[in-house]
């Protein structure tokens, strides 16, 4: 029983760290359409901004977030504004941009590191929590903490502000939005902004728990985007629900059936859902066919 | 001021290499109501998506008030007064009646009197204060169109773009659509330019009518006019 409850423990912390990486890539699906490949660099470039706070300014990676997510946010609203923004009306060039913008950031980072392995230091990574039979590390404790309050924060943010309706309604209908007057461009700059800030945010909350390397966004990436379909495409309590049944997917499958397995198990899953339920377990049924209307 | 409260001169536009409207001339008086009335595929939203900003001309100028609004764009001319209902209306479906309203009024200059605009708007259209919190996607075609007036107006605009109300309604329902509009023009004091193929309807409430054939203005004159127009009635309203 006490096996069992680990592996749960296990899997939903890192359901955790999914969730946090999925809400900002979801909420930039939701929003602009774009499948944004680039997603995990941002998270990897949140642990990096860490680590560079940690070694110039001696800040703990906890209080580097309220440095490194706008860094991220300013950093996001550029790449849209930049990148993206010239190729609308053409989703798929602006999913191969991303994939080149992930390549440019990975090789960046490796270039200006050497590709040496660093890690970051916390003065909380010492400390543990314990619930019943199992104790658990506070850094994951928080990480998936942060997850839940930033699920819920962009969720009153998205319900409850006159902005976040605007950014409801663009996702939904983008040119009955511009006759409401709102400025759709500034929308999607901002979401895409949002999103970056959350991957950023991740970077820093985990970065005590890995040792950073400059291809490390894919490992979170590819759950990532099981995560968005498997909850729901454009639905941050999608995103964050997923998040967490991809965890104990993992966690499950890791120990139950074969290690080697828990990836094709997660992928299985994914192709699952994707074919019965396209609108994902917590996505509504017919809203990504309402925003995909409105990019063609 | 020129009574005149919009003016469109010698306008073309079109999407991409087509070209679908040409030399469109046409004067709005203020707190009128133009009927632009034509068949399918004649321009008629195209001619409303230039007004509103959804397009950009590609020739000819657009003045509002004076001022020429031909390159503003979409999301400024709400706060330059100019509001559209769009064919279908268009609502949000997967948000409520309420927030769909509360949109209308998302221009700065209209949020500070949102609450009241509110239950002004509600009191024109009761039917939304029942379903104020159902899901703009869940209404009939009839409470869809009634939200879809009553968010423009959210905004308090001095001219209202309406792009084929009639679209999916019932004659019966049609019929009370437009005389709501008329209502509320009169009451509002409105300027309204109104796209319908429902020639004889739309007609009916218009103080002045075009017709619209091929991207071109084929006759202008006053609506009660072009109604007794035989050309008209034999062309246009079947009769």
């Amino acid at each position: 029983m006490t096996e069992l409850v680990n592996i749960l423990a296990v899997g939903l912390l890192l359901g955790g760290i999914y969730a946090l990486v999925s809400v900002g890539l979801n909420l930039i699906f939701g929003v602009i359409r774009i499948v944004n490949f680039a997603q995990g660099e941002f998270v990897m470039l949140g642990m990096y901004g860490a680590f560079a706070a940690q070694i110039t300014l001696r800040l703990d990676p906890y209080v580097a977030t309220v440095l490194v997510g706008p860094a991220l946010f300013a950093l996001g609203a550029f790449v849209y504004w930049v990148i993206l923004r010239p190729l609308q009306g053409q989703p798929m060039m602006q999913v191969f941009a991303t994939f080149g913008l992930l390549m440019i950031l990975e090789n960046t980072v490796l270039a200006l590191t050497g590709g040496t392995a660093y890690s970051v230091n916390s003065g909380l990574t010492g400390y543990s929590v314990s619930f019943g039979p199992i104790q658990i590390g506070l850094p994951r404790v928080l990480v998936l903490t942060a997850a839940t309050v930033v699920t819920l924060a962009l969720g009153w943010y998205l319900k409850s502000t006159m902005h976040g309706k605007a950014i409801r309604a663009v996702a939904q209908d983008r040119n009955a939005a511009r006759l409401m007057g709102v400025d759709v461009e500034r929308i999607y700059m901002v979401s895409f902004g949002i999103g970056a800030a959350l991957a950023g945010l991740a970077g820093c909350l985990l970065s005590p728990l890995y040792t950073m390397s400059p291809q490390i966004g894919m490992n979170f990436i590819m759950p990532a985007f099981a995560v968005v379909v498997l909850g729901g495409l454009g639905s941050v309590k999608g995103a964050y629900f997923g998040g967490l049944i991809v965890g104990l997917t993992e966690a499950l499958a890791g120990f139950y059936l074969d290690p080697a397995l828990k990836q094709a198990v997660l992928f299985l899953m994914f192709i699952i859902v994707l074919v019965v339920r396209p609108s994902g377990l917590f996505g509504t049924a017919g809203a990504e066919e309402v925003g995909l209307r409105e990019q063609s | 001021m020129s009574d005149d409260h919009l003016v469109i001169a010698g306008m073309g536009a079109g999407y991409g290499d087509v070209s679908v409207l040409h030399d469109i001339s046409f004067a709005v008086p203020r707190g009128k109501i133009v009927a632009v009335v034509g068949v399918n595929g004649a321009g008629k939203t195209t001619l409303l998506s230039a007004v509103a900003g959804l397009i950009v001309p590609t020739r000819g100028t657009v003045t509002l008030d004076g001022a020429d609004i031909t390159r503003t764009a979409a999301h400024r001319r709400t706060g330059l007064g100019l509001a559209m209902v769009p064919e279908g209306g268009r609502l949000f479906p997967f948000m409520s009646v309420r927030e769909n309203l509360e949109l209308g009024a998302y221009a700065p200059a209209s949020r500070s009197g949102l609450v009241e605009r509110m239950s002004e708007v509600m009191d024109m259209f009761p039917i939304l204060r029942d379903r104020q919190d159902q899901l703009a996607g869940r209404l009939s075609g009839g409470e869809r169109q009634m939200c879809a007036v009553a968010r423009a107006l959210m905004s308090r605009p001095q001219l209202l773009l309406l792009d084929e109300p009639s679209v999916g309604l019932s004659p019966l329902m049609t019929e009370k659509v437009l005389a709501t509009v008329t209502d509320l023009a009169a009451r509002e004091g409105l300027s309204v330019i109104i796209v319908e193929q429902r020639v004889t309807e739309v007609l009916a409430m218009a103080d002045i009518g075009h017709i619209l054939d091929h991207g071109r203005i084929v006759r202008s004159g006053l609506a009660a006019d072009l109604r007794k127009d035989r050309q008209v009635q034999e062309t246009y309203m079947g009769l």
